[in-house]
This record gives structure tokens, C-alpha cells and sequence, in this order.
């Protein structure tokens, strides 16, 4: 651990470096740059509004804010995980020519989407005050389930980028799997409509819809459900040690992987 | 260090399985590299000689860190400056600028250190039109250059050097080694890769031959150099 906490000292300049990379060449050529991260949930929320908005019959006033939250947070999760799923081939050439601790890949490309991802949530607050919903004392908390929500990242993120590099077929799987994992978000319904009380354990057993929904509980003014947060927060501490330790013991074979 | 030489690559998790159950999981193995026992001394420096696929850049490797040894262990005390292959860490959608701190930073250098020594770098690499170009539009040439005036900013206790005197145009060639020579005398480190004998004669002291993987001559440079003379005839 003391190792570890000297080794990313030393390369923290690099750890700067490539999450500002991620973050310029994101949007490198393109005309509005930055300006996308902004505009990108707005539209699909726009259309996600107007598509089940219509399809399940909600005209709430403020359905919008219910999907838009929902939505950046899945978008960040499927974002990043699959960016640290793919981190280390991307980065081969480094991997074979210098040594540089390989979990800076992965970690950086996490945090970069996690930055885009905070910048975004403007658009959040813009879209809340329009439609009515204002901040109250519960809005600040939201900071517990964002961190809950990064470590999470960092966890699957984690287990995801060890695996991914020896098992290219997990790149496909994955897709797979964070589409299952979308439907079981409750990004675009009401849970408590959708489904018959029997079958709301499968959400609550997924840790980024009890990320999401304490989020929500904050943006629309309500207490967090302590169960989800405990639940979320040990998967993602699990996540994390777990991911960790496999990285840590493989992460000498990924040169003979890439 | 011993690689796997599997005739197919088995990197997806069906065909691993399938060769798990029929049990043809077996892998030819290779040893780049085998008992090798060697102690560079501080401001030592060592040619390393052989033939291509003898293990020389693999042994640059290990010492730097980008090879785990399968077996054995390795000690480094102090900084190394790969220069293995320059320019690892390049990006190529980013303008020169920007590269010069992303490679500083892969390095290991600060973005302070580098801001200090950025008209140096570019100085060195007579790319001053080009700085704002992206990477991508360079000729090799002038990657090369950018990489060897970045990775030369510091004097670093151990040198590596993969054969980079032998890149660019013959006026670059001459510069390059005379910053080589003088970060020598400092009292560096170095290790040095090359096929050319009066380029071994020159920047080293001892030096050392592989042959596949093993250590067959190990001592000062004029005889080890009259050994590979004979070995190469």
C-alpha cells in the first residue's frame, strides 16, 4: 500500500496528463466542442421525454428531470466502464515500449468521463429550475451517491479492464450486459407503475439503480433510502478490492495479451 | 524471461475453453532471456552486443520495467531514462506542445519542470514552425527528434540506449551524440545497444555479447569487441 501511495506520487503529473488528454481529444475537431456534453443529455432527453413520455402516458411536468437524471448517470457508467474495459489495448504501444503503472490507464480514463460527466450535470440543474423543481436541503447530499456512484466505476471498472485485455470477447458481452443493466436502471419509467411490486427486488438488487435513485431522492427533494446507499456502497467497496487484487496479480501478463 | 510461443493466440474465452476441455493447452515455450547474471557499477558503461534476436532489446526491456523477469530478480537504484524506443507515449491527434508534456509526463517529469524546459526541447529539435502541428503530420524524422530532445531534458543516474544514434539525418546523428557524450560525463550510467563496434569503442567501457538468451562474454570493451569480431566472421 505504502508502495502503491509512492508509485502514484511520483506519477501523478502523468495521471494529470492523460485525463486531460481524454478530456481535450474528446472533442478535438468538432465545431461546438465541449459545448456537447452539454447538449448531448439535452437532446436525448428530449426525445426520450417525448418517446415514453407519450408511449407510457406520464405528462408530468417534471418526467424530464426524473429521465435526464437517470440517464447521465447510466451514460457516465456505460462510458466509463467500457473505456476501462478497452483502456489497456488502446494504450499497447505505451504498455510495450515504457513502463508506466497500467492501472493510470484505466483510472484516468475513468476519471476523465467522471469530469465530463460533473460538467454535464449543469444542464441538470439548468432543466430542474425550468421545470420547477428547486434546490432544497436534500439537493446538496446528492455528493453522497455521486461518490458511491465513482467508486462503483472505479470497482467494475477495475475488474473489467483485467479481464477485458485477456478475454477480448468481453468487449461484446459487455454491450450486452450494460443494456440489461439499462433496463434494470429505471432510466425512462416509474418502477412502482412498471412493475408488480413482486419483481421490485430486481432493481433494488442492481447498485446503479440504487445509485441512481438516491440521486433522484436529492434532486426532487426527498431523504435517501439508507438500504440502497449501504447496499450500493459495499458492492462498489467489493468491487474495488476485488478488482484490485486481480488487477494487481495479472497486471504483469497484460504485455503478453495486447 | 520466458515468453509463450502458442502457435495461435487463444485470447477469446470460447477458444479457451474449448482447449481447456480437450486439453491443448499447451504453449511452446521460449526463453528470451536465461541466465543472465550481470552487475552494472555506477557510472559503468556497458555496450551490449549480439546478433538480432540474441535478447539485447528484451534485456533493455526487463532492466526498465516494461518485462516482469518469469524468474530471477532485478535491483535498479536511481532514475532510468528509457530510450528504448523514442517517443512511446505519443500521441498522434496532439499538437507537438502538447506532446512534449504528455512524453515528460510518461517520463515521470512534473508539468513544471517541463514548462522550464520547454523552448530548450524545442529548441533542440529545430521544430519551431511545427510546434502547433499535430503529431500526425510529422515526417518520422521529426517524431524522432522531438522524442530525443524530450527524453534528454534531465541527466538521469541510468542511461538506456536502444540503438537511437542511429536515427535522423546525418547532421542530428552528430548532435545527438554529442549530448549523449556529455550526459556521460556526468558520471551516468549507461547501457548501450548497438551493431556498430566503433560506436561501442567509443561511448563504453566494458561490454558484454548475447547469444539466444545467455551471457557468453562479459569484460572490458576492446576484448569483448575482438570476441564479437570473430563470433560475427
Amino acid at each position: 500500500m505504502k508502495k502503491f501511495v509512492a508509485e502514484f506520487y511520483r506519477y501523478r503529473s502523468l495521471f494529470a496528463e492523460l485525463v486531460r488528454k481524454g478530456i481535450k481529444l474528446k472533442y478535438r475537431r468538432s465545431y461546438l466542442g465541449i459545448l456537447w456534453s452539454l447538449i448531448e443529455p439535452l437532446l436525448t432527453m428530449i426525445v426520450l421525454t417525448l418517446v415514453f413520455g407519450t408511449l407510457l402516458g406520464y405528462h408530468s411536468k417534471d418526467f424530464p428531470v426524473y429521465i435526464l437524471s437517470g440517464r447521465l448517470i447510466y451514460s457516465l457508467f456505460s462510458q466509463a466502464t467500457t473505456a476501462a474495459l478497452k483502456s489497456i489495448r488502446q494504450n499497447q504501444a505505451m504498455i510495450k515500449k515504457v513502463y508506466v503503472p497500467k492501472y493510470m490507464y484505466p483510472l484516468s480514463y475513468i476519471v476523465f468521463n467522471y469530469v465530463l460527466f460533473l460538467i454535464s450535470l449543469v444542464v441538470l440543474c439548468g432543466v430542474a429550475l425550468v421545470l420547477g423543481v428547486y434546490p432544497t436541503v436534500y439537493t446538496l447530499l446528492a455528493i453522497v451517491p455521486l461518490f458511491v456512484l465513482l467508486l462503483l466505476i472505479i470497482g467494475v471498472g477495475l475488474i473489467l479492464s483485467c479481464l477485458g485485455t485477456m478475454f477480448r470477447d468481453l468487449e461484446y458481452l459487455w454491450n450486452v450486459g450494460l443494456m440489461l443493466i439499462m433496463y434494470m436502471c429505471a432510466i425512462f419509467y416509474y418502477p412502482d407503475k412498471i412493475l408488480d411490486s413482486s419483481h421490485y427486488w430486481l432493481l433494488s438488487y442492481n447498485p446503479l439503480f440504487c445509485v441512481i435513485d438516491n440521486f433522484r431522492s436529492c434532486v426532487f427533494g426527498q431523504a435517501m433510502n439508507i438500504h440502497e446507499l449501504i447496499y450500493a456502497s459495499s458492492f462498489a467497496l467489493v468491487c474495488i478490492i476485488v478488482g484490485a487484487f486481480i488487477f494487481n496479480k495479472k497486471q504483469d501478463k497484460f504485455i503478453l495479451y495486447v | 524471461m520466458c515468453f509463450n510461443l502458442s502457435k495461435e493466440k487463444v485470447d477469446s474465452l470460447k477458444e479457451y475453453f474449448i482447449k481447456l476441455v480437450k486439453k491443448e493447452l499447451h504453449y511452446n515455450e521460449f526463453w528470451a532471456l536465461k541466465d543472465i547474471n550481470l552487475t552494472v557499477k555506477k557510472g559503468q558503461r556497458l555496450g551490449v552486443l549480439g546478433l538480432n534476436g540474441a535478447g539485447k532489446s528484451t534485456l533493455l526491456k526487463v532492466i526498465s520495467g516494461v518485462f516482469r523477469p518469469t524468474e530471477g530478480t532485478l535491483k535498479v537504484n536511481g532514475v532510468i531514462a528509457p530510450m528504448i524506443e523514442l517517443g512511446a507515449g505519443f500521441d498522434m491527434q496532439y499538437t507537438g506542445a502538447e506532446n512534449i508534456y504528455l512524453y515528460g509526463a510518461v517520463l515521470g517529469h512534473s508539468r513544471k519542470l517541463m514548462e522550464e524546459k520547454f523552448d530548450e526541447i524545442v529548441e533542440f529539435s529545430e521544430l519551431k514552425e511545427f510546434i502547433d502541428v499535430p503529431l500526425k503530420n510529422y515526417s518520422s524524422g521529426m517524431k524522432v527528434r522531438l522524442g530525443f530532445a524530450i527524453a534528454t531534458i534531465v541527466n538521469p543516474d541510468v542511461l538506456i540506449l536502444d540503438e537511437v544514434l542511429s536515427v535522423g539525418d546525418a547532421k542530428f546523428k552528430k548532435k545527438s551524440e554529442k549530448k549523449i557524450l556529455s550526459m556521460i560525463e556526468g558520471g551516468t550510467t549507461v547501457l548501450f545497444v548497438s551493431h556498430n563496434a566503433e560506436q561501442i569503442r567509443r561511448i563504453c567501457d566494458t561490454a558484454i555479447i548475447l547469444e539466444h538468451g545467455r551471457l557468453i562474454a562479459d569484460g572490458p570493451v576492446d576484448e569483448v569487441l575482438d570476441i564479437y569480431k570473430k563470433l560475427s566472421e
